[in-house]
């Protein structure tokens, strides 16, 4: 008797099946973005020097998106602010999940933790999103500090809903008590049998957290709350523009929304093809 | 040495009371069938002999002693579906041996492959599973085995292979089993004494 | 009859067969380990004929794929299945198309679980299904009729499913596929953890079903129930069908019995032998070149472990098998 493995769909060049397919997809759009993170990291203040010889110029060859009222180019700006904005909303994310997996492993405490949680979630969802990020960045003294704790503590709410009834469903299974009543501890038994099942649950909302955490992120900015006008960040520029959209400089606006858009969308992508891999129903298709 | 169930009384609502006032008793070496209508309780009570169902009114006694709550319990519980009982990110040999290291000749008494050690869970049928989840259970620590429906699920010949093979094991480390089976066929094969719990729930 | 056709007994030549499935095979596209996508082989040529107003059982170990026979005739397989084969139904071809326009009216599913009902949707509204308007009053008789027949009160038709207990789903179930007047019923799996009161009703509902003219297939593991009420018996194994044996094969300590593992299974009975042989069903990875019973098999020989043995016609039955004849 041998095992036979009929191959069906060997090497890159004959057609890619969809698992190949979607980790292609998450590949690219994350040298995209980490390409936007180091290269806003690596240009340092000496690219945006103003030069009032070139101001207010449309998109050319030289500026693909044009310069500003000081002459700045455009791209350089957009770079560094979608840079910044990524950083940030990942330190956001990252400090939301830490909170979110906290709040959710607490929920499985004990009765009295568990509605102590789901009562602190309600609490946190009764409240509008950015009305919160607003409140606890001017609380924090604004800035960039501001932003990162007023977005973090605005998005726990979803994912600690998910770990909590994750764990929930996980506790019920019979293999749990089967392995109490081989002796297990608690503590053995929640890393070594209900951890696992969480973690592409977190990889997955942490993720998927990233787009809410930097669209919050600029237009608390553009509103003002955010970060400080000496920054390059995308709710800056986006609100800068605003005072010269009207003298016909559409691409003030154009091109760093549009930037913004794309960098959401890929996150937003990343998260749905990463799903895919994860979800045991749509995993062999 | 005998495992107790004593005045067990179970109900999920106050006035309807699956499980009311049942005494039932097995020896340790006994192999002692337990017979009864679906939906009569049978699951219920061993759920609540083997520990999983603490919110039980009377007494789980080994030896005039009451089950502890923590630590290996010396009363195991195999059930009919044995997908359910084992975690599907574990590989088998680490399934295997959650309790205990199990010792190769068990193995061999079972027909457990090498090779299905290193294999997952959905990959292996019904009756492979339940080959490992009754290895697993039967450790010498082992008193008392509770098979609530374990060959249920599986063809005949497995079913005839595992029971042959459980037998032995049991009678070998004088372990006390209780069998659960609407078949009446197979209970009659197996066991020394028959109980029968019906709809008003009195074992006799 | 058509030569093609090779199960079928003196009896039955007179009729066509209702349903004929010829050398079905059935695989799976699955990942393997990384990157690569494989095939796993779940059937292969399974050939079985259903007549109308008999039983035929297929009974086989359970998680042998069994289950999805059914869903390959009823169309509902999932899509990184691979099917191959044919399915005729009526004398015609039994197409993806045909099988949608047909299941649920001229073939009905029971299936093996609550969990095929709606926990959402009271159950009278499940057991009717999708009707017009117009029609929606003398549904609703012809449902009551029938709770009534299978003793179902008629507050059940308000519940929703978790209310129901073990054996009031099982009839639940059953009258889903007596409403819909199919000319085909397969039940997947109807019978365990029945006691044997349940056991016994259920299976005369099935039995029912065939005197009204109903060609019925049960899917089952439990070769007992099958013995009861079965006209035919399909021994399933490792993905294919080892025998067609008829019901009366299996009196007399199954002397008639032509398969060495039918024999094997009988034997295997707790009220016979309760005699176990060796081994294991080979996984759905492994591919044998001979016989997929040659592992365990007592009779086996040279020719056993080249090439799969043909279809045989024996004694009213068919048997796939070298040392038979």
């Amino acid at each position: 008797m041998s095992t036979a493995v009929v191959t069906v769909n060997r090497g890159v060049f004959r057609g890619l099946n969809l698992r190949q397919k979607t980790l292609l997809m998450i590949g690219l759009t994350s040298l995209l973005l980490l390409t936007i993170v180091v290269s806003s990291v690596s240009l340092g203040e000496e690219s945006l020097q103003t030069d009032f010889s070139s101001k207010n110029l449309s998109p050319s060859t030289e500026h693909p998106f044009g310069t500003d009222w000081m002459g700045r180019d455009m791209f350089i700006r957009t770079v560094k602010g979608l840079g910044l904005s990524i950083m940030i909303g990942a330190f956001a994310s990252t400090i939301s999940t830490i909170l979110a997996v906290i709040l959710g492993l607490l929920s499985s405490a004990g009765k009295t933790a568990d509605s102590f949680v789901s009562w602190i979630v309600d609490l946190f969802l009764s409240i509008p999103h950015l009305l919160l990020i607003i409140l606890i960045s001017i609380g924090m003294g604004g800035g960039a500090t501001g932003v990162i704790i007023g977005v973090a503590f605005s998005h726990w709410t979803g994912l600690t809903r998910v770990v909590r009834v994750e764990i929930k469903q996980i506790k019920t299974q019979e293999y749990i008590h089967i392995s109490r009543n081989l002796g297990k501890s608690r503590w053995w038994i929640a890393t070594k049998h209900i951890f696992p099942h969480l973690i592409p649950q977190i990889l997955l909302g942490t993720i998927l957290m990233f787009p809410h955490a930097i669209l919050h992120e600029a237009s608390v900015t553009f509103l003002g709350f955010g970060l400080s006008p000496h920054e390059p960040a995308i709710g800056i520029i986006l609100s800068e523009s605003m005072k010269y959209l009207s003298a016909g400089y559409w691409w003030l606006a154009f091109f760093p929304g549009l930037s913004l858009l794309i960098v959401v969308l890929a996150f937003d992508m990343i998260g749905d093809n990463l799903g895919k891999l994860i979800d045991p129903k749509k995993a062999h298709e | 040495m005998c495992l107790k169930g004593e005045n067990i009384s179970f109900g999920y609502k106050r006035n309807n009371l699956i499980l009311n006032n049942v005494n039932i008793s097995v020896d340790r070496g006994e192999v002692l069938g337990l017979i009864g209508d679906s939906g009569s309780g049978k699951s219920t009570l061993c759920k609540i002999l083997a520990g999983y169902e603490n919110n039980h009114k009377g007494n789980v006694i080994i030896d005039g002693k009451k089950v502890p709550s923590k630590g290996y319990n010396p009363v195991q519980l195999v059930f009919q579906h044995p997908e359910k009982a084992v975690n599907p990110k574990w590989k088998m040999k680490d399934i295997l041996n959650e309790g205990h290291i199990v010792p190769q000749d068990i193995l061999d008494s079972f027909g457990i492959k090498k090779s299905w050690l290193n294999r997952w869970p959905n990959e292996l049928s019904g009756g492979e599973l339940q080959r490992f989840a009754l290895a697993r259970s039967l450790s010498p620590e082992t008193k008392f085995l509770i098979a609530d429906e374990i060959t249920t699920m599986v063809d005949a010949i497995t079913q005839a292979q595992i029971w042959n093979i459980v037998l032995d094991i049991v009678k070998e480390l004088n372990i006390g089993v209780l069998v659960v089976s609407h078949e009446k066929n197979l209970i009659n094969k197996l066991c020394d004494n028959v109980v029968y719990l019906d709809a008003i729930n009195s074992v006799n | 009859m058509r030569s093609k056709a090779k199960i079928c007994t003196e009896e039955n030549k007179k009729t066509e067969a209702l349903l004929k499935v010829k050398d079905l095979s059935l695989s799976f596209i699955q990942y393997a380990s990384g990157l690569r996508q494989t095939e796993l082989k779940v059937i292969s040529d399974l050939s079985i004929e259903a007549y109308s107003g008999k039983i035929l059982a297929v009974v086989g170990s359970s998680g042998s794929g069994k289950s999805l026979l059914a869903h390959a005739i009823l169309g509902i397989l999932p899509s990184n299945a691979i099917l191959n084969g044919r399915i005729e139904y009526d004398g015609k071809e039994l197409t993806q198309e045909k099988k949608e326009e047909i299941r649920g009216k001229e073939i009905a599913l029971v299936p093996q679980s609550t969990t095929y009902l709606d926990p959402l949707m009271r159950v009278s509204n499940q057991v009717i299904g999708c009707v017009e308007k117009e029609n929606e009053g003398l549904m609703k008789k012809v449902q009551r009729e029938i709770f009534q027949k299978y003793d179902l009160k008629p507050n059940v038709e308000r519940m929703f499913p978790h209310e129901l207990s073990g054996g009031m789903t099982r009839r639940v179930l059953v009258s889903t596929a007596v409403i819909s007047s199919a000319k085909l019923v397969i039940a997947d799996e109807p019978t365990p953890g029945l006691d044997e009161k349940t056991l016994n009703e259920t299976l005369n509902y099935f039995k029912d079903m065939a005197n009204k003219g109903c060609a019925v297939i049960i899917i089952t593991h439990d070769i007992e129930a099958a013995l009861k009420i079965s006209d035919k018996i399909a021994v399933f194994y490792a993905g294919t069908v080892l025998e067609v044996a008829n019901v009366e094969d299996f009196k007399n300590n199954g002397e008639n019995l032509r398969h060495p593992y039918t024999r094997a299974l009988w034997n295997a009975l707790p009220q016979n032998k309760f005699q176990a042989i060796k081994g294991h069903q080979p996984m759905q990875d492994e591919v044998t070149d001979g016989c997929i019973f040659y592992e365990r098999c007592s009779k086996k020989n040279v020719l056993c472990s080249k090439g799969i043995p043909q279809f045989k016609d024996v004694n009213g039955g068919v048997v796939r098998c070298n040392n038979v004849s």
